[in-house]
């Protein structure tokens, strides 16, 4: 499941965080009369193997940080090392492969491709990156698919799928090319409390059977509290961290 | 998923978009229906008009100088010179050294045939019925690899031995005379000669049809009171198009007048040209359409597919992979929609074919579809459905995913 040998010497020591931020800042309408800085300079690290909740009330910007840690967005100023590598300077070409190879999102409305099967979801990292699916990518993807309980859904399309399904589905595809960490904006936020407490769970097994290091947005303290440790972010600023 | 990740996704993207992709693919089949039909009806007609119109003369003739007055004192020394100059009557003028032109036309490039002729007015004469008619001394192998004698034979034998003729079938019931008839032609000089009617001809014009007389060469040449000369020298080219170029350099190389059947039928040809200008005007349009078409319903398709996009972003797909998925697709709907387009041509020109018949029950014309338009057509319009697709396959590269993502 796992693709050390992508990582670099530097990041294969334990010692050095997956993610490290110092001091980021986001603004947005930069240089025009309504620029509003969401980012008042936020310092954090999430380690290998971590499992992280990000928490914090509307508007405090979860999702702009989560954006920023997942490459999607550039931050203002600042520092941010992925890897033990800065990111600061990379352009979107870069950016892309590094998304690609390092990174897996879960989203709120578990955006999955509707067009493709559950397992064709699955497959599209290998997709995007190889440009073909070989047998052993394939066997890998429903092994997965396995694990999180969907092996008989494979063929289906997203929309003949749960909510919670798809949810899993998502983590499976965010999990199918053994990045080593997963970040996940609300993922269940959509879902009912038992599909939701499956899908935590089905993250936390994958995080400590695979030490992939999840990193989620939630506003469920319930959930949050179930983490290894918790960030909570106020009004653009890293509150204080709960053990 | 096999054929590459740009391509996969292109496909199920138009899959997906079903109804939309549908008509584009119609449309675009129509565009490629209405081009294909036009181009194989007016190739067909043009071929048609072109056979008939070099189905009776040659691509090149040599003629001799003409004959001019030569006055006898110029104006010189401020004297004024006061004179009528007359043009002089044509006689049976000859090609000097005609084998010597022969040869050096048919060594030219292009030339793919050459035959001497010698010919004049003459009249026909049987009992009290008399025609003028053109007589042609040929030799009949020479003059049948230019214009096809032995084609138009519609009874007897195509023979032109001495004391044998062949003769226009109108010619032949004006005078009364029928296949093995004698009939009697006569020059102005009154030189005189019977000939048998070997065989008759329909060169598929009724005037033609009406004057026409070949005899061997040598028979002419007496009757023209010409021994061992001839009047014209005949040329096929391979590329008749080309007819008019060589023509010139055969002139300047020759020093006679080579006048091409381009020169003699100028309002035929550019009769044609204006043919060929409406059906490209009729093409570029139709092109720009379907180009149009295509690129509307990709730009709906790029802001309907924001969040996919965005989601294949956050995946790992770079700017150059989404734009190849939206020119995949550009390509797709070109390609598919010029294969139905194809298959429609093809069904309405075996409607023209089957259902329009001229007078004699007969297709008016022959019309295909040929395997160069058949292969350049789709290619034209998958890199048409490419190009259309530049624009929306732009803004999906741009496209911010995290954005995307959001909505």
């Amino acid at each position: 499941m796992h693709a050390p040998a992508r990582l670099d010497a530097a990041a294969a020591s334990a010692a050095t965080p997956l993610v490290e931020l110092r001091g980021v800042r986001k603004t947005y309408g930069l240089g025009t009369a309504v620029a509003t800085e969401v980012l008042h300079g936020v310092d954090l690290s999430v380690a290998r193997g971590e499992f992280v909740a990000l928490i914090g009330p509307s508007g405090s910007g979860k999702s702009t940080l989560l954006n920023i840690i997942g490459l999607l967005e550039t931050m203002s100023s600042g520092e941010y090392r992925l890897l033990g590598q800065p990111v600061g300077e990379l352009g979107d070409a870069e950016l892309t492969r590094r998304r690609g190879d390092t990174l897996g999102f879960v989203f709120q409305f578990h955006h999955l491709l509707p067009a493709f099967s559950a397992l064709e979801n699955v497959l599209m990292p290998e997709l995007i990156r190889g440009g073909r699916v070989g047998d052993a990518a394939r066997a890998r993807a429903m092994a997965l698919l396995e694990k999180v309980g969907l092996a008989a859904a494979a063929h289906k399309r997203p929309a003949e799928l749960s909510g919670g399904m798809q949810q899993r589905v998502a983590i499976a595809r965010a999990l199918a090319h053994g990045c080593p960490l997963v970040l996940a904006d609300e993922p269940t936020g959509n879902l009912d409390t038992h599909s939701a407490d499956e899908v935590f769970a089905l993250m936390r097994r994958m995080n400590v059977e695979a030490r992939t290091a999840f990193l989620i947005v939630t506003h469920d303290p319930r959930l949050a509290a179930r983490c290894d440790r918790v960030i909570e972010l106020v009004d653009g600023l890293v509150a204080n961290r709960v053990p | 998923m096999g054929p590459g990740f740009a391509f996969t996704v292109a496909l199920r993207f138009l899959r997906e978009g079903r109804m939309q992709t549908l008509l584009i693919i119609v449309g675009v089949a129509v565009g490629v229906a209405v081009v294909s039909y036009i181009s194989a009806l007016i190739e067909g007609l043009q071929a048609n008009t072109l056979r008939r119109t070099l189905g009776t003369q040659a691509h090149l003739v040599v003629q001799p100088p003409e004959q001019r007055a030569q006055p006898s004192l110029d104006a010189a020394g401020g004297a004024a010179v006061l004179r009528e100059v007359q043009a002089r009557a044509q006689r049976p003028r000859t090609i000097d050294n005609w084998r010597a032109v022969q040869q050096a036309l048919a060594d030219a490039p292009g030339v793919v045939a050459v035959t001497a002729l010698a010919s004049g007015s003459m009249l026909a004469v049987r009992g009290e019925a008399s025609r003028s008619v053109t007589l042609a001394g040929i030799d009949l192998d020479g003059y049948d690899r230019i214009v096809s004698l032995r084609g138009s034979l519609t009874r007897g034998v195509a023979r032109v031995a001495p004391g044998e003729a062949l003769v226009g079938e109108q010619l032949a019931s004006d005078l009364g005379v029928g296949l093995g008839d004698r009939f009697v032609v006569r020059s102005g000089d009154e030189a005189v000669e019977t000939f048998r009617i070997a065989g008759l001809l329909d060169l598929g014009n009724r005037e033609i049809n009406r004057r026409s007389v070949f005899v061997g060469r040598g028979a002419a040449q007496s009757l023209l009171g010409i021994p061992g000369g001839v009047t014209q020298v005949w040329a096929k080219v391979s590329d008749p198009f080309a007819a008019e170029g060589i023509a010139e350099r055969a002139s300047r190389q020759l020093e006679l007048q080579v006048e091409s059947w381009m020169a003699t039928n100028a309002q035929l040809l550019s009769a044609l040209n204006a043919q060929n200008v409406s059906t490209s005007l009729v093409r570029l349009f139709t092109a720009l359409v379907v180009v149009l078409g295509i690129a509307s319903v990709l730009v709906v398709s790029v802001v309907h597919k924001r969040k996919e996009i965005g989601i294949l972003r956050a995946m790992g797909a770079t700017r150059a992979q989404m734009t190849r998925v939206f020119l995949a697709q550009g390509a797709l709907v070109g390609l598919s929609g010029s294969i139905l387009g194809m298959l429609l041509a093809v069904l309405l020109l075996w409607g023209f074919s089957t259902f329009v018949r001229g007078s004699d029950g007969l297709p008016l014309f022959v019309v295909t579809l040929g395997w160069d338009l058949a292969l350049k057509v789709p290619l034209v319009a998958t890199l048409a459905g490419m190009i259309a697709a530049v624009a929306p396959a732009r803004s999906a590269a741009r496209l911010d995913p995290a954005q995307a993502i959001r909505l």
